[in-house]
């Protein structure tokens, strides 16, 4: 706690002097430590809408996906339940037809039908889990199109689950934490694109039983001024950026391929492009 | 009143006391959820709403069901339905009970449940499901009570109620409409999907309500001293028979649609719960098992003959009750996430706990709706002639 001792006196004071009572000096108090304590950093990078676009000609080699899936699960501290009925996942993959149904047709090419996709949370711009979450549990970041969860408030009745048109959220159907390998846990701000690792280490929050949790675009290393974790262990088959800034790189991506979205129709708006290519 | 529901014979008590041992395994396989957390039902991650999320969404239909008997009786001064008026109310009173424990019993942290409250969201339609069924329960223990202690005292209700009835008749579509736009409302699941859902919700409900107050009429002239009235209950069988004619059509009405269009999305579902997808075939038997029941119980209730036969008139009554049970306490929810979202067959059936657990809400419903009705029957044995002067208690 930072706050000198001039200024607590004057809090102390004031309240007194006023005759407010304790409750509010010590409100008073908490407000100062706020905003102390939590300053942005100034690396943090932002942007209006966050998008991704998947570049699946890079995907080439099972260690491709393998990577990005790892990268981002190890620093999350998503948990291995074993089973899929209870299986929990932020990022994963599955095939053209089960990833776009409805698009595919009896004469595609073998290559692209069975190939894997990167799938993950698309941060709909309307966003159908956050149009149903009862208590704002989850819920579009107003600066940046993020969307995101509230684990400590979520109440766990999974009506975004029956929302999301995609399959991209996953409930903790008991304690996730004996689940979780610490060995292999990672550092939220790992950096992926090389540099020293230090496994083992839980700093991002753990989740309880009873909430639902999916991707939430590394929210916290874009705060540290860090791309997310899949898009740099990507290597360049991830490409991340602002979709509102017309320079931006993802916009040069989207506007030098075509691109197709999962699910336009149900006008969810995802913010999640996909480059199909054997 | 509520004196009248510690008097009782040894039949009631055995009644009660085996209520309360179901009541009691049932919340035992609470505790056991609640500490090691909803992975102990069959429910999963493609198929995350089950058994409970089933019944509650079929008691909002049995709830809402009591304004077929309210409403006949205070706006069109139908005098059959004046001595079960309050055995509709007292149906919807338990079923908005065991409504809201079923939520509760499905929610991953219960102990936040009052976020809801702490933060009200309108955009979500469960705020609004919470705010109608908190409504409703307010309006029916009010009305009920209240038309059941100015009988026990021989007078008129007072004018200051009336309001209120008129409301709650209002009032009781809305409960399973807005259950149904929980449904209805969301993108990328087909069986939900439809603008006929809200309508098949409520002609399902009303044919369901009525068969379950049918049977609970039956038991009462049976059991006890109270006649509900044979002209009542011919009635309630025709009001269940239009209703479950109406939804037999809505149902059907889907299945063009999805063959007719022949969209495989809207296929899917309606071949997963009739023929099964891929081998996936649990859950053919519960609707073939639904189309049987219906089969065998509309001519009973359509043709007037076999209707006012009360043994064959309990049968169809049961039968209609068990199939939509089995059509929105089952089927409804599983045919909403099969298949999912990626077009994979992921199948769901309820454990031991579950059922146990959901068993245990069904006891409390039933307890509830014991103790309501001792009250109520106790009251009507004094009264025994009913407000037109027709007996309403038999000589046994």
């Amino acid at each position: 706690m930072s706050i000198n001792r001039r200024q607590f006196l004057k809090i102390a004071g004031a309240s007194t002097l006023l005759g407010l009572g304790s409750i509010t000096s010590i409100e008073l108090l908490e407000k100062v430590e706020a905003s102390q304590l939590f300053k942005k950093n100034p690396k943090a990078i932002k942007a209006k809408r966050w998008g991704m676009v998947v570049d699946t000609r890079k995907f080439q080699t099972e260690e491709d996906y393998k990577r990005v899936i790892e990268a981002c699960h190890r620093i999350h501290n998503v948990p291995d339940m074993g089973n899929p009925k209870e299986e929990i996942k932020w990022i994963w993959t599955d095939t053209y037809e089960h990833a776009f149904p409805g698009q595919e047709s009896p004469y595609l090419s073998g290559d692209i039908e069975h190939k894997p996709l990167i799938v993950l949370c698309n941060h709909c711009n309307n966003p159908p889990c956050v149009r149903v979450c009862p208590t704002k549990a989850t819920f579009k970041r107003k600066e940046d199109g993020i969307v995101m969860m509230d684990m400590h408030r979520c109440i766990g009745c999974r009506f975004c689950m029956a929302g999301c048109p995609f399959g991209a959220r996953s409930f903790n159907w008991r304690d996730p934490r004996p689940f979780i390998n610490e060995e292999k846990s990672l550092p939220y701000d790992t950096t992926f694109a090389g540099g020293s690792i230090k496994k083992g280490v839980l700093t991002f929050p753990t989740r309880m039983r009873g909430v639902v949790e999916k991707c939430t675009f590394c929210y916290e290393r874009l705060a540290a001024g860090l791309m997310p974790a899949c898009v740099e262990a990507s290597q360049g088959a991830l490409i991340f950026g602002d979709l509102n800034d017309p320079h931006s790189e993802i916009r040069e991506m989207l506007s030098a391929n075509f691109t197709i979205r999962r699910k336009p129709e149900l006008g969810t708006e995802p913010s999640v492009f996909y480059i199909i290519g054997g | 009143m509520l004196e009248l529901a510690i008097k009782g014979s040894r039949k009631y008590w055995s009644w009660v006391i085996f209520l309360l041992a179901v009541i009691g395994a049932g919340f035992v396989s609470y505790l056991y959820q609640f500490r090691v957390g909803l992975g102990v039902t069959g429910m999963s991650r493609d198929v995350s709403w089950g058994l409970y999320i089933g019944q509650f969404t079929y008691l909002v239909g049995v709830a809402a069901s009591a304004v077929t008997i309210v409403l006949p009786y205070y706006l069109h001064n139908y005098k059959k339905y004046g001595r079960i008026a309050v055995l509709g109310e007292f149906v919807a009173v338990a079923s908005v009970i065991m409504c809201m424990l079923f939520i509760f019993v499905d929610l991953g942290q219960p102990l936040r449940v009052l976020n809801v409250l702490l933060h009200p969201t309108p955009n979500s339609v469960m705020f609004f499901d919470m705010l109608v069924l908190s409504g409703y329960l307010f309006l029916n223990i009010l009305c009920g009570w209240y038309v059941l202690g100015a009988e026990r005292k021989g007078v008129p209700p007072s004018a200051w109620i009336k309001p209120f009835l008129i409301v709650a008749i209002c009032w009781a579509p809305s409960i399973h409409i807005v259950t149904a736009f929980l449904y209805q409302g969301l993108p990328g699941r087909h069986y939900w999907l439809t603008a006929i859902m809200a309508a098949k919700f409520l002609s399902s409900a009303f044919a369901s309500g009525p068969s379950l107050l049918i049977v609970i009429s039956l038991i009462l002239r049976k059991f006890t001293r109270f006649d509900p009235g044979w002209e009542a209950i011919q009635t309630m069988a025709k009001t269940s028979a239009y209703f479950l004619i109406a939804t037999i059509a809505f149902y059907l009405f889907e299945v063009f649609t999805a063959f007719y269009s022949n969209i495989p999305g809207h296929i899917e579902p309606i071949k997963y719960l009739f023929t099964g997808i891929h081998g996936h075939t649990k859950l053919v038997p519960v609707m073939w098992i639904c189309t049987a029941l219906i089969a065998v119980a509309l001519p009973i209730l359509i043709i007037p003959s076999a209707r006012r036969n009360e043994r064959a008139l309990g049968f169809a009554a049961v039968a209609t009750f068990l199939a939509l049970w089995l059509e929105k306490g089952i089927s409804l929810v599983v045919g909403g996430f099969v298949p999912n979202p990626f077009e994979r067959v992921v199948e769901y059936w309820p454990t031991v706990p579950e059922a146990f657990i959901a068993l245990g809400v069904w006891g409390i419903g039933l307890f509830v709706l014991t103790i309501l009705y001792k009250v109520a029957i106790s009251v009507k044995e004094e009264v025994v002639f009913d407000k037109y002067g027709e007996r309403q208690i038999g000589a046994k």
